[in-house]
């Protein structure tokens, strides 16, 4: 590469979350060099001291929206960026904290810590896409570095990325595992959960919990629905969970996503 | 003037966000602040209600690093609460989990975050200009921890093989035999990251650490009574987990949302460090060799030795790692049952287990059908808070000719020390809910 050729700059940058998917950029092993190399890693707090100003070509947002100021320096990022990739469930769907968003109202009136002045929060955990425009989303909890991967590198090529959106259950097939749903009789969510883990819990012999999101068969095609209510109905029937234990299976780490946020309607009183 | 702010808006190389603030007066410090803005995420909250079988995959996302962690205090906890045990082999490879989080957690300090504050660098991939190798070394290292965690759980983030009673599968004795030669590689590695560490440069500074870490006839992971050290070698404390909130108290500081602990009123260190010394007599024999080569010599009482502590931990997880697969391939019929099944009851339990950070605490009541009615956590970095500080406190006197630039930087430095994951101190602000 010319040496005069200017490098993209990358920006990574964090709301509430837990680290997991940024670390997933340090985790690139080898290919991190090669990144480092092909772009400018302009601004990612955890990793470098050395923090600079927009505009970066691309930026990777991980963690959901919580507080205030967080709505703010959302729409500050999103003006300096070019291209914004969410990276895991929290930035996409608001994520395992999104709990908070379906808890009786007033019991979170009432909820008292030690000093309740001290903090700002807002009372629900929604994704980036609910307050900027988003041009890409990597789904999981965490993310799978792979997919980053191959995401970053189509941009740099100049390719469309295509994250693929067709159910876990496929992976599952081709990897010849058991089916943890049919033969098994476990509450798996692979058939409504976007594929990219590589079918990880099956593999490890149990259901899956449904941390890649829903599935969306079509995609790009936008929101074209798995069928999260036969399955519930399934969890019902034939395996015999109560409707409150059915809900709850899609009550959990993309609780505030359609369909998965319908499917988990039916849960007992006062639950979150 | 005589009056200087230094603030640091947001600390580079830490894990999560926070902030730092220091007034100074007159040549006297007034004030030092550690401001955590990172947002709270009320895990504590949400557990309620959640089936026992849940908590694992919940309180892994309370932090991306040290998921295992978190898995780990829980599951004992819970057993605990149960009142079950769990197989041998299970307690073997629940260490061999533990091992392969240290490693991934300490090395990625060690070299990506921590190593660039004794080298003048910004980051740790500038190394790939000047030293590449190391960087290198580096990175491999970790990858052979994330391998660990991977052949165990599925994956390095969140891996979903823990469950109460044990795993959801036991893996085969080749999977893990198929990770010998890259631990072989990787305690050679340990030992020379060891003696590259020993070798920086570090400012003097001694602020007189209570250590607290859990202490036994095995280095500290999942077991041992958790002791407490006013010297770093003689016991001045013992006791089990259920005694930890007799003990240590948690406080909520006005510019922070994470929640302090003092042992009696007082700051305490956790980590590396802590474990170290109080646990010098359980080091494997590699461990105090390498040390004693690279002319180190316990107890380590100054925060910039911490990357030391971390480097000597990094070999022990290797060098046990080691052993923990060569011992399962001598079981010869195969590993057994995965898990043993569970009986809930009304309970409580406590535990306590080192995550990389240091000491992480939990405790559950459950009710009848095993569903969690109430969730408390103490994450090492809320123990370490307090600490933090009270270093601050005692070297900026020394430091003050500096310029404000130079003097955040001191301060910043000192913060790193201490590997805080400020994103799993956040999440811990209790909610307390007052009956109408």
């Amino acid at each position: 590469m010319a040496e005069q050729i200017k490098r993209p700059r990358l920006a990574v940058f964090k709301f509430a979350s837990c680290d997991g998917c940024q670390l997933s950029v340090l985790s690139l092993e080898e290919d991190l060099l090669m990144l480092n190399e092909r772009v400018k890693i302009a601004f990612f707090p955890e990793a470098s001291s050395r923090m600079l100003d927009g505009p970066y070509d691309v930026a990777l947002i991980e963690g959901s929206v919580s507080t205030p100021e967080q709505i703010h320096h959302l729409a500050a990022i999103r003006e300096q960026c070019d291209t914004l990739i969410t990276i895991g469930a929290c930035a996409t769907s608001g994520g395992l904290q999104a709990l908070r968003n379906f808890a009786d109202h007033d019991a979170f009136v009432q909820a008292v810590y030690p000093h309740p002045e001290y903090i700002r929060s807002l009372s629900t955990s929604t994704p980036i896409s609910e307050h900027v425009a988003v041009d890409y989303e990597l789904w999981g909890c965490p993310i799978d570095k792979d997919q980053l991967r191959k995401v970053l590198s189509d941009l740099l090529a100049g390719v469309v990325p295509r994250i693929p959106g067709v159910s876990v259950c496929q992976e599952c097939k081709r990897r010849q595992k058991v089916c943890v749903l049919v033969t098994k009789g476990e509450p798996c969510l692979g058939p409504v959960t976007r594929t990219g883990c590589g079918a990880i819990c099956p593999s490890m012999g149990r259901a899956c919990y449904g941390c890649f999101g829903p599935a969306e068969p079509s995609y790009p095609a936008r929101r074209e629905h798995a069928n999260t209510e036969a399955l519930s109905r399934r969890f019902r029937e034939t395996l015999h969970l109560s409707a409150h234990e059915a809900a709850h299976r899609f009550r959990f780490i993309h609780s505030y996503v359609s369909p998965f946020k319908e499917a988990g309607e039916e849960t007992g009183e006062g639950e979150t | 003037m005589t009056t200087r702010n230094i603030e640091v808006d947001l600390m580079a190389r830490v894990e999560g966000e926070g902030a730092l603030e220091v007034v100074v007066d007159k040549g006297e410090v007034k004030d030092v602040r550690l401001k955590i803005f990172e947002a709270p995420r009320f895990f504590e909250a949400f557990l309620k209600g959640r089936h026992y079988s849940e908590v694992p995959d919940i309180v892994a996302r309370i932090c991306g690093i040290c998921p295992v962690a978190y898995q780990m205090s829980a599951v004992h906890a819970i057993e605990s609460a149960f009142g079950m045990e769990v197989s041998e082999t299970v307690r073997k490879l629940r260490r061999l989990l533990y091992c392969g989080e240290w490693i991934e957690s300490h090395s990625l300090h060690v070299y990506m975050l921590h190593a660039p504050d004794f080298l003048g660098l910004d980051s740790g991939l500038e190394l790939a200009r000047s030293e590449p190798e190391i960087l290198r070394r580096g990175l491999r290292l970790k990858k052979v921890g994330d391998r660990i965690l991977t052949v165990l759980g599925g994956r390095a983030v969140h891996p979903v093989s823990v469950c109460i009673g044990g795993f959801t599968r036991l893996p085969q004795t080749n999977e893990l035999r198929s990770l010998l030669d890259e631990l072989h590689w990787a305690r050679e590695a340990a030992k020379e990251t060891l003696a590259w560490v020993a070798g920086f440069e570090m400012p003097d500074l001694s602020p007189g650490y209570t250590f607290a870490a859990l202490s036994g006839n095995v280095y500290p992971m999942n077991e041992g009574a958790i002791t407490v050290s006013r010297d770093g070698t003689a016991h001045d404390m013992s006791c089990a987990s259920d005694g930890f909130e007799g003990h240590f108290k948690e406080r909520q500081a006005p510019y922070s949302t994470a929640m302090q602990c003092l042992l009696d009123e007082k700051p305490y260190l956790v980590g590396p460090m802590a474990r170290l010394n109080l646990n010098a007599a359980s080091l494997r024999p590699v461990v105090r060799e390498a040390l004693a080569e690279a002319g180190v010599e316990l107890p380590l009482v100054n925060p910039y030795h911490a990357i030391i502590a971390r480097s000597a931990e990094v070999l022990q997880a290797v060098d046990e790692a080691i052993e923990l697969i060569e011992d399962y391939e001598g079981l010869g019929t195969g590993p057994g049952e995965p898990y043993r099944p569970v009986t809930p009851k009304e309970s409580v339990g406590t535990a306590v287990t080192e995550a990389p950070r240091g000491m992480l605490y939990h405790r559950y009541a459950l009710d009848a059908d095993g569903r969690v009615v109430e969730a408390n956590i103490v994450p090492p970095t809320s123990q370490n808070q307090a600490r933090m500080e009270a270093d601050l406190w005692q070297m900026i006197p020394s430091i003050l000719s500096l310029s404000d630039e130079a003097l955040a930087a001191a301060c910043e430095r000192v913060i790193r020390c201490y590997d805080p994951c400020i994103s799993c101190a956040t999440h811990f602000l209790r909610l307390k809910r007052v009956a109408a």
